[in-house]
């Protein structure tokens, strides 16, 4: 790259914010190794995908104007979450379409967003990852990264940068992990198959360490991991990428 | 059939507990992504021809009265009858009223979604015609006295066993003690009880996958040729279908065609594909006397030029069902309608509206797997979300859930608030875990923690609040 480093707003996630702190900061060191400016906006909140999803359209919509005026000042914006980055680039435009005073403001802002590890491997094609883990590694494809942004390769391209990382693959890779934000307390019974049926498929794998890009997705696989004693441990891929491996797994101390 | 939709929690915790369905279910889970893979494996064209699909569909709803008038003239000018149906109640009049003209005693049945969709069975038992499935499974479940639980395969969820049981309870003039097990002696004996119902019959009934607008024509595909004995023996052949079932040419429907069955069984095609073009002829070789066509809207256009307009563009291949992860831990059953699975979900709110169907938009996951093997590529999931901003401006869900939302999107907008509150909820969800990462048990959140452990913050302040202490001179 050359001139001024770009200048990335990172967008942390509400998820990330209260329940894995740890995520913002390996994404700050992540971003900083691959030469941009790190500002992280005090006024940031959550995505509002919550809302849209559930159809709350008028709410939805005032969370998007206060994302969208947050975060306008920026090259990028960066999100370590696969459905939130979704929400922006894809949901904004569709849900601003109407208002001529943020139809466009909301469109630029999808073009800038991207989430983590395809802002890493395809904006800045980092490859600087000097790290070693020496284990077997299985990685959760969560929907809507995999489905609304075509993150597969992405975080597997870096992982491939890691001394000693072995991937093993999941059984059925393209399942749901019942997850579905709201869905896993609106309809529990079906949310908690889909949850068991993909941790068993974790376990099969033989993987040491499960890791996802979305934390929504790894709380409900953690979660539902240690209910059923295994031990395989749950990590956001951000943590292994900086080396920050320090704090505990997702739901242990 | 009376809707249970409204009562999709219900029906699913049924469906949860039905290990006999839960095997059926887990065993084609498996089974129709494999075939489908292997299917368009073959076919480099695939994605091309999707998107020639997609267009040929979204080309015919954008004129369907067009299209649907230069059908019925065709219809008419080979010498069959088109009746316009509003409703379910003006489509099961017409279809009675044939019936009764014909003196018809007994209808044999091709499969179809429109005849369950108007309850047409019933109401021509209740009137003294008794109506026979001919599709080997469609049989199985009038047998059982059930409804389809899979657009496609609609005896999906019933075990070998429990065929037999329903071929030794009705077939009664059989021998008590023949063996029916194998797969086979099944077969032979439902093929030797239809072949009679074939010959008896006074009526056909088919449903229709296409109506090929420039020449008239009605196309079904089947496996199992029930539907050309169906529409070929009788004297009458009436064609169930709904409105936005037209195309505009043959050559369009084979475009069609060429994605239908590789979506979900993997074949090139069906084993039958049959074209009907009005009655008998002079000089063909067989037909039926009469020809009729029963085209029903019942609130189709109504979806017209609304965001779920794209869910008409479906061509009934299940491929959405078979890759569902919701569909496929509860079954067909659990919809509590005709349609199942993502298109169920975003066709019946449409159909019954959503004081009854408000749930099946709400049960999913979002996780976009139907709108990806979507061979005319429906953008499902934005339909779900549609329905449930409709929903939700009409106060569903409401109680805690409503609530609930209504607070944390007002805490998101006053993000000073915002940072309290969720400072305080960490603090609390690690005094409550005690040390140990996450909780067990928590007020409010039992969907979660009955069945998953909730991983705590994993320290008491968020990122923000340490981010900005950082950030302090």
């Amino acid at each position: 790259m050359s001139g001024a480093p770009p200048h990335v707003g990172l967008f942390v996630t509400c998820l990330v914010d209260l329940f894995r702190p740890s995520v913002g900061f390996a994404t700050v060191r992540l971003l900083e190794r691959a030469g941009c400016r790190v500002s992280v906006p005090a006024e940031q909140t959550c995505c509002g995908q919550p809302a849209f999803s559930q159809g709350a359209r008028e709410e939805a919509r005032a969370l998007a104007r206060q994302v969208i005026e947050t975060f306008s000042g920026f090259d990028y914006v960066v999100l370590p979450s696969g459905s939130c980055a979704a929400t922006l680039r894809r949901h904004y435009p569709e849900l601003l379409a109407d208002d001529p005073a943020w139809a466009n403001r909301a469109r630029a802002l999808s073009e800038r967003t991207h989430e983590l590890t395809s802002f890493l491997a395809d904006v800045i094609q980092f490859t600087e990852i000097n790290t070693v883990y020496d284990g077997k590694v299985a990685y959760h494809d969560s929907c809507s990264g995999l489905r609304e942004l075509g993150i597969r390769e992405q975080p597997r391209r870096l992982l491939g940068l890691i001394d000693g990382l072995h991937e093993t693959p999941l059984a059925n890779p393209e399942g749901c992990c019942g997850f579905g934000g709201a869905f896993c307390v609106k309809y529990p019974g079906i949310s908690d198959r889909l949850a068991t049926d993909k941790s068993r498929q974790v376990v099969e794998s033989g993987a040491d360490l499960l890791l996802g890009g979305d934390l929504g997705c790894l709380l409900n696989l953690a979660g539902t991991l240690r209910r059923q004693g295994a031990t395989t441990e749950v990590r956001h891929v951000a943590e292994v990428l900086a080396d920050q491996t320090e704090a505990p797994p997702i739901g242990r101390e | 059939m009376q809707p249970r939709s409204h009562a999709f929690p219900a029906n699913v915790a049924r469906a949860l507990a039905d290990d006999g369905l839960q095997v059926a279910l887990a065993r084609t889970s498996a089974g129709f992504p494999k075939k489908r893979l292997e299917g368009i494996a073959s076919l480099p064209e695939f994605e091309l021809l999707r998107d020639q699909a997609e267009a040929i569909r979204e080309h015919v709803l954008e004129h369907l009265d067009w299209y649907l008038e230069r059908f019925a003239a065709q219809v008419e000018k080979q010498g069959g009858t088109v009746h316009w149906c509003a409703d379910a109640e003006a489509a099961r009049e017409a279809v009675l009223g044939i019936c009764q003209q014909a003196g018809a005693r007994s209808v044999t049945k091709g499969k179809s979604m429109i005849g369950e969709e108007i309850a047409i069975n019933d109401h021509l038992s209740a009137h003294g015609i008794t109506p026979v499935e001919t599709d080997l499974g469609e049989y199985i479940i009038q047998l059982r006295g059930e409804t389809p639980s899979h657009i496609v395969a609609p005896a999906l969820h019933v075990s070998r066993a429990q065929v037999t049981q329903a071929f030794r309870e009705h077939h009664l003039d059989r021998d008590p003690e023949r063996p029916l097990d194998a797969p086979r002696e099944l077969l032979g004996e439902a093929r030797d009880v239809l072949r009679e119902r074939f010959l008896a019959a006074d009526v056909g009934i088919t449903g229709a996958n296409m109506l090929v607008a420039e020449t008239g024509t009605s196309l079904i595909v089947t496996n199992e040729g029930n539907g050309d004995l169906t529409q070929t023996l009788p004297r009458v052949h009436v064609v169930l279908a709904s409105i936005e079932k037209v195309v505009p040419t043959l050559e369009d429907a084979t475009t069609l065609l060429r994605v239908l069955a590789r979506s979900i069984t993997g074949q090139e095609q069906s084993v039958y594909t049959t074209f009907s073009t009005g009655p008998r002829r002079a000089n063909d070789l067989d037909g039926p006397a009469d020809y009729h066509v029963v085209l029903l809207d019942n609130g189709r256009s109504e979806l017209l030029g609304t965001p779920a307009q794209p869910i008409l563009r479906c061509i009934r291949c299940g491929a959405c069902l078979g890759h569902c992860p919701v569909y496929q831990q509860v079954g067909g059953h659990a919809y509590g309608w005709v349609y199942s699975g993502p298109m169920g979900a975003a066709l019946t709110p449409g159909l019954l509206g959503l004081p009854e169907a408000w749930h099946l938009p709400q049960a999913s996951t979002l996780c976009g797997r139907c709108e990806d093997v979507c061979p005319v590529r429906i953008p499902i999931p934005e339909v779900l979300r549609h329905w449930r901003a409709q929903s939700w401006e009409q106060g569903q869900p409401g109680g805690v859930s409503r609530l609930a939302l209504r607070t944390w999107a007002w805490l998101a907008t006053h993000p000073r608030a915002y940072r309290l509150a969720s400072s305080l909820v960490a603090r609390v969800l690690r005094w409550r875990a005690d040390g140990s990462g996450a909780v067990g048990s928590l007020p409010g959140l039992g969907g979660w923690t009955a069945t998953r452990d909730l991983p705590v913050p994993e320290e008491g302040r968020p990122f923000l609040a340490q981010w900005q202490e950082r950030q302090q001179p």
